[in-house]
């Protein structure tokens, strides 16, 4: 059979099993069931052509697939979250929905710190207790006992410095409860991991008019975005720029 | 280790207090005037002892690093210099702050991401379809139904009729087995299938009972009718065998039941 009518008739096997699933499905998961359907007794030769799938096929196939509904926009999307693919309703449906089933069971949503600590260890794990408070600049004590309460987060190991202190990091049940399809899905992770605040070439501090730059950086320092913008956008170029094999500046002890 | 916690307006910390501070200023992180960013920050924890709050460690820590970064800049501009070039980069306490700022802000900014996740989450439902319970296929490999299970399954029945006896009212014999008979056919021409039970549900009286179990054993022993028992004293099961369905011979019935039909039975059956 022609390889993209192949892809197109495995998009709507995966469809179909969504559809009829009591769970989220991950590729593994739909990948045995293909297999499954493969060995059948009087298995068709469609059926048998995904008996041994890449799982990167069974990937592409459910990515197209939610793309197909965003692309008819329908109220209701094919999402993977927590690595599972599942059919979900969109938020703006939410009142009807919640009408029909009742307000989803959730805990109460997170403070601020909480937040924020959490988006420190999501990004950085695993992180001990005095990388984030390097980072927050304050006490995270008991933020941490909540975070882990709620199973957001977990004890992962220990860090191999003085004291051995206790390193953190996400559970699957952070990823479930931001509807986020894997750590890799987080906003901006490729800034936010471990990649350094890099410095621009020139620090301006006190009165910019009277800091001299030194001759050598003067050109490159032509470079440094307008400062006018936004804090962001003045940042993230330099920092991305910077080759990844920097050192980072608050590299793991060990590395 | 306890800390004090203070929370001044929204702030949640020193590195909080000062992005606000940079905001304020309007000008790029990088390009903050440190000098008033620290006056600013003192002026803020004076704000707080006059509102008696407490000043957390933190705060203090930071005002103190901030007056460091102030005395610093009064020395003249090439003494400054010559101490930034000398020293590692790192070491440069402006930019390390910076770094700090920079730092919280980009995690401050991916906390309120995570907000908006939290909140999109919150609203979204995920589709649950039952757990199908398909019906099992039907039993009809079920063991035959031995005589005596017939026996057990009639005296159940007849049962209800025990105390009725009693009250009943006399009725003409209206019940002959060949007529039972061939309502039953008809039945099972319709319904293959037909639970022993229900068959008697509609009985008004013990006769009744009587003649239908006699029609059902005779249409057995014509091999019309197959009984099976699904489970160990589970319900009979009466299904149209091959020869009900087809075309059926006229049964060349002679057998006159004994005993509990009283009346005569008008067999065989009119063709």
């Amino acid at each position: 059979m022609d390889q993209q009518l192949l892809f197109t008739e495995l998009k709507y096997i995966l469809e179909s099993l969504l559809m009829a699933a009591p769970k989220p499905l991950s590729v593994a998961e739909l990948r045995d069931v293909l297999g499954k359907a493969a060995d059948e007794e009087g298995a068709t030769e469609a059926a048998r052509a995904f008996r041994k799938l890449d799982p990167k096929r069974i990937q592409a196939a459910l990515e197209e697939l939610s793309q197909d509904y965003a692309t008819a926009a329908r109220s209701y999307r094919v999402a993977c979250v927590a690595g599972a693919w599942q059919f979900v309703t969109l938020p703006e449906f939410a009142p009807w929905v919640r009408a029909f089933l009742g307000v989803k069971n959730r805990p109460a949503r997170l403070s601020l710190p909480a937040l924020e600590t959490l988006a420190v260890i999501a990004y950085r794990q695993p992180v001990t207790r005095a990388e984030m408070e390097q980072i927050r600049g304050v006490a995270v004590d008991g933020v941490i006992t909540t975070l882990k309460e709620r199973g957001l987060i977990d004890e992962a190991g220990r860090a191999e410095v003085v004291g051995r202190p206790m390193q953190y990091g996400t559970t699957p049940a952070f990823l479930e409860y931001f509807g986020l399809a894997s750590l890799d899905g987080l906003p901006a992770a490729d800034e936010l991991r471990r990649i350094p605040v890099v410095r621009p070439e020139a620090v301006v501090t006190a009165d910019p008019a009277q800091l001299p730059l030194p001759n050598t950086v003067e050109e490159k320092a032509a470079e440094v975005p307008a400062t006018t913008g936004p804090v962001e956008q003045a940042v993230t170029p330099a920092a991305v720029s910077e080759p990844a094999s920097a050192p980072p500046a608050d590299a793991e002890p060990g590395q | 280790m306890s800390e004090y916690r203070v929370q001044f307006e929204v702030f949640e910390g020193p590195l909080d207090l000062l992005l606000h501070l940079v905001r304020k200023q309007e000008v790029d992180i990088y390009q903050v005037n440190l000098t008033r960013i620290a006056a600013d920050f003192l002026a803020y924890l004076g704000q707080m002892r006059d509102l008696d709050l407490e000043v957390a460690g933190e705060f203090v820590v930071m005002a103190a690093n901030l007056l460091y970064l102030k005395s610093r800049e009064l020395l003249p501009v090439d003494k400054q210099v010559v101490v930034q070039e000398s020293a590692e980069e790192g070491d440069d306490p402006r930019w390390e702050l910076i770094r700090r700022l920079v730092e919280y802000k980009k995690f401050k900014d991916a906390a309120g991401r995570l907000q908006h996740y939290e909140e999109h989450q919150a609203l979204v439902y995920e589709r649950r379809a039952a757990r199908m319970e398909l019906p099992t296929a039907p039993a009809r490999k079920g063991a035959e139904a031995s005589v005596f299970d017939l026996i057990g399954a009639i005296n159940e029945i007849l049962k209800r009729f025990k105390n009725r006896d009693d009250v009943r009212e006399i009725e003409a014999d209206a019940h002959t087995v060949s007529e039972k008979l061939e309502s039953l056919r008809a039945l099972l021409l319709e319904r293959p299938r037909i639970g022993f039970a229900e068959l008697f549900s509609q009985a008004r009286s013990r006769l009744e009972v009587v003649v239908t179990f006699l029609a059902v054993l005779e249409l057995t022993r014509l091999r019309q009718v197959h009984l099976t028992q699904g489970a160990e004293f589970g319900d009979i099961e009466i299904a149209a065998a091959p020869a009900l369905t087809g075309e059926p011979e006229p049964p060349a019935v002679d057998i006159v039941p004994d005993a509990p039909v009283p009346t005569p039975l008008e067999l065989p059956l009119s063709a």
